[in-house]
């Protein structure tokens, strides 16, 4: 227990991002359309970037950084080609 | 991991900033949960792309430039790409919920972009 203030507040940080995850779950599952599922998934990845974030502060470790700027690449280039999807039928045309 | 022993106000500051972060990731996602039509919904995760983003990341730099090892301005660098992509998606997103709602004949505002200038691509 090197800092106690945040050995006690990062998990804490760590569970409500976990309880936003869930939440973002439920709407995908729930989502009556496939835009309100593509939202969730866009909400979800965010929130699963932040969660790495603070995995990093707890840790200490600079190495999560490359994880979460992958995180927010891919979760990117996901969103738009679903919309580009939903918009077009196609992803390239 | 060589982690250094950090001053009580750096340690309250850090542990702050990624509360309000975190609370406020929360308050998007139950927005995104509890908001009744996709339109209104669309505006509630946006506050995890601004405030919680930014919150987190300024603990990181305040966390990493505080370890002795000189300024860490790396979370920036995640903060700017959110910036810059989000709302990317958003409108990509925003555009095909409408053309939906406009094929399944819902009341919803006419395509403005359909007589733009011969050039312009019509999304």
């Amino acid at each position: 227990m090197l800092n106690p203030v945040l050995f006690w507040s990062l998990p804490l940080a760590l569970s409500m991002l976990a309880l936003a995850m869930v939440c973002a779950c439920v709407r995908l599952i729930k989502g009556p359309q496939a835009q309100d599922r593509v939202l969730a998934l866009d909400c979800m990845y965010l929130n699963g970037m932040l969660a790495i974030l603070v995995l990093g502060l707890m840790y200490g470790s600079a190495y999560y950084f490359e994880a979460a700027l992958l995180i927010a690449l891919f979760g990117f280039v996901a969103s738009t080609a679903m919309a580009k999807f939903l918009l077009r039928g196609e992803v390239i045309e | 991991m060589n982690q250094v022993a950090l001053a009580l106000w750096a340690q309250i500051v850090i542990a702050m900033l990624v509360l309000a972060g975190a609370a406020l990731a929360l308050l998007g996602t139950i927005g995104l949960l509890r908001l009744p039509t996709f339109f209104e919904r669309v505006h509630a995760p946006a506050i995890i792309a601004t405030s919680a983003c930014w919150c987190i990341l300024t603990a990181c730099v305040l966390f990493f430039s505080l370890q002795g090892k000189g300024l860490a301005l790396q979370p920036v660098l995640i903060a700017l790409f959110i910036a810059i992509t989000v709302p990317i998606t958003t409108i990509f997103l925003m555009r095909a919920s409408m053309f939906r709602a406009r094929q399944a004949g819902q009341d919803v505002p006419a395509n403005i972009s359909h007589g733009a200038p011969s050039g312009k691509k019509n999304f």
